[in-house]
């Protein structure tokens, strides 16, 4: 019995002389809920299709549930459910026929409870009232969620999203959510893929980064964030800010420039502040906020105010958070606002794909 | 600004989702009774069946294939008869009514029949990858061959569909218009309203099976591309292209060859005894063409990428 839902290894995919899916080796653990990140064009479509038996791998092996794909597909495939590359139904037949329709295709589903299999699946994505009218008239939205209630027409070990946010408003955005922790409840593994990092961030125990082709980083949440930094960013008055650096250089936090801000007009002319060089607009930078994320006091209203200043340093592991706003403190230093960063992943994932990803609203 | 929302302020809809998960726990034992093999598919061929005839399509070429004996009867009443000329069987209409199903036949035979046939199984694989069902079909697991199986079949039922359709509409539009009584056949034999019944039901099943051949290069094609109306074009170009080169002179040793060749040789049901040659002949020119391309089907599409 394997401990991993999906195993590949050096898992590539070409396209005439495109690298589409380059020598990936995936690890996703049973009953993770597992992102799959990476920008349009990564190949995150292309290895789910592999993965399905859909189409052949160039090179590398595949273990799904356990077991080799696709040698062994009809053995596999059944605890699977699957919403690849957005939805596909007939647009003549009612959603409720459409599943019914796939779910006759499935040669292991009983059909005594295909009604009832379907009705349950059309209820769980709230499409209920919309079961009897014809896809044709179902919006891009609508037609997203069922594609997600086919992939729930039966009890399933594994569910592979692709992309299941496409197309939907922010209401459906956090159903979805909701939907994917409670199947992970529920214990089923889910690979999610997505270009939004906001999204894995908040529902994943687990990612991956794909950039061109190639598997860049992996592993749980928190150990991608370990790749990252914490920072440590104090608010002080401007006066105070030569001393707060001093303190906080001695305590192994030098404090040091940040990234530049997104936007050039709200730097102050002339602030002169040394080492503090992220002053006004730091913490607005072009980075999304996702829930538990950094807030100084006065800042979302447009950073530090008029004589104040930021400073931010790397916090290692070995100083306790405490102790730097009491050295500051006991060192005269006027704190009007402290903050550790979580890192984020973006900067991480910036990093890794060198590009950026689109931004959640 | 963040784009998650506290629970509070979750809408009822969400709530709604959230509040079905616990019921898949209470409804399990009855929901998770998989089979353990899967089934032969005659489920699945229903259901394929529904598709087909639910489609607002074959309807709609059905009604043009029953309008077409409805047309010939309608014309030939109004003009009571005509000159003699025209198709096959059409100067016996007006002593027997019976005749404008067989008249019918061989009017559709060349080119109407073909085309309906070739809509049907230029889309069988085409058509289910533009709709992008093709991957949700294969994942479900449908099993590649079993699809390949289930929509040949599908494709078959079409054909004999059609061809009684036509045949149908001519003997009720017959009985309508035109006097019916025992009908005289080619050899001059009368037989009774009863048998000749049976005999366009024999022709029909004639018909039917020349154009399986038709089906099953259709369904070839139909892997070949993910543009259904690419492929049933190819289909019926195919067929009238079999049927011109069935006239030329030049390519006779082909001719025994064509899937078209036995099209319309089944005037050899109308004589007393039976004339077995044509059907027989029929039949394995078409088992030979249903099994080339078939397995030109087969191997095409069972290691097909399927990237629609
Ligand atoms: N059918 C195809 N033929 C040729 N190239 C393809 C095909 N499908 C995808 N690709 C290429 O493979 C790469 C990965 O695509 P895809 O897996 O769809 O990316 P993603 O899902 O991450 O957006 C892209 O560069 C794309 O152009
Ligand atoms: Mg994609």
């Amino acid at each position: 019995m394997s401990d991993f839902a999906i195993e590949t290894a050096g898992l590539t995919k070409r396209f005439g002389k495109q690298l589409a899916v380059d020598g990936v080796d995936l690890a996703v653990p049973e009953g993770s809920v597992f992102g799959f990140l990476g920008p349009n064009g990564s190949g995150k479509t292309t290895t789910i299709r592999m993965l399905l038996g859909l189409a052949s791998a160039t090179a590398g092996d595949i273990r799904v549930l356990g077991q080799a794909m696709p040698r062994r597909l009809a053995n596999v495939l059944p605890g699977v459910g699957a919403l690849i590359e957005g939805p596909g139904f007939y647009p003549f037949l009612s959603g409720a026929a459409n599943l019914r329709r796939l779910d006759a295709a499935d040669g292991f589903a009983p059909a005594a409870s295909r009604a009832a299999r379907v009705d349950h699946a059309l209820e769980r994505v709230g499409l209920t009232h919309a079961a009897g009218k014809k896809v044709r008239a179902y919006s891009l939205g609508m037609k997203q969620r069922l594609g997600i209630a086919n992939a729930l027409l039966a009890p399933r070990e594994l569910i592979v999203l692709d992309e299941p946010t496409n197309g939907l408003d922010p209401q459906g955005t956090r159903e979805v959510r909701h939907l994917i922790r409670s199947l992970a409840s529920e214990g089923t593994t889910v690979f999610v893929s997505s270009h939004l990092l906001a999204e894995i961030e908040q529902m994943c125990t687990h990612a991956a980064v794909m950039s061109g082709g190639r598997l860049v980083a992996q592993g749980t949440l928190d150990e991608l964030r370990l790749a990252g930094q914490t920072r440590a960013r104090v608010l002080v008055p401007a006066a105070d800010a030569s001393r707060a650096t001093r303190i906080l250089t001695d305590l192994g936090l030098p404090p040091e420039p940040e990234p530049a801000p997104a936007t050039p007009g709200t730097q102050p002319g002339g602030a002169g502040l040394g080492a503090t060089s992220g002053t006004r607009g730091s913490a607005n930078g072009p980075l999304p906020t996702p829930e538990g994320h950094f807030a100084l006091p006065g800042e979302g209203a447009g950073g530090a105010g008029v004589g104040e200043s930021v400073l931010s340093a790397v916090l290692p592991e070995s100083v306790a958070r405490e102790d730097v706003v009491a050295a500051l403190v006991a060192g005269g230093v006027r704190v009007r606002g402290f903050a550790v960063q979580q890192a984020s992943l973006e900067d991480l994932f910036v990093a890794l794909t060198g590009e950026g990803f689109d931004v959640v609203q | 600004m963040s784009s998650d929302t506290p629970p509070a302020r979750i809408a009822p809809a969400a709530a709604g989702v959230e509040a079905a998960a616990p019921d898949t726990h209470g409804g399990a034992p009855d929901l998770l009774g998989r089979r353990s093999r899967r089934a032969l598919g005659w489920g699945f061929f229903a259901s394929e069946l529904s598709v087909l005839f639910r489609r607002r399509r074959t309807w709609a070429m059905l009604a043009a294939l029953a309008a077409i004996p409805i047309l010939i009867a309608v014309a030939i009443r109004v003009t009571d008869g005509g000159d003699g000329r025209g198709p096959a069987f059409l100067d016996r209409i007006t002593q027997n009514g019976l005749f404008v199903g067989m008249t019918a036949l061989v009017v559709s035979i060349p080119l109407f029949l073909p085309l309906t046939v070739g809509v049907v199984a230029g889309d069988s694989i085409a058509g289910e990858a533009n709709t992008g069902t093709l991957r949700y079909l294969l994942v479900s697991p449908v099993g590649r061959i079993r699809l390949l199986v289930v929509k040949y079949a599908a494709a078959a039922v079409f054909c004999l569909t059609a061809t009684v359709t036509v045949s149908l509409a001519g003997i009720l539009i017959g009985i309508a218009l035109f006097p019916v009584g025992p009908v005289t056949l080619l050899s001059g034999d009368s037989v009774s309203v009863g048998e000749s019944l049976l005999r366009s039901l024999l022709i029909a099943v004639y018909v039917t099976l020349g154009l399986v051949g038709l089906s099953a290069i259709g369904l070839f094609i139909s892997t070949l591309t993910d543009a259904p109306v690419g492929a049933m074009a190819a289909t019926v170009v195919i067929s009238i292209v079999s049927q011109v080169l069935g006239q030329l002179s030049q390519t006779e040793w082909l001719h025994p060859w064509l899937f078209s060749y036995y099209w319309l040789d089944f005037a050899d049901l109308l004589r007393q005894p039976i004339e077995w040659s044509s059907f027989g002949g029929n039949a394995l020119l078409q088992l030979g063409y249903v099994a080339v391309f078939g397995a030109l089907a087969y191997g095409r599409f069972a290691s097909k990428d399927v990237l629609s």
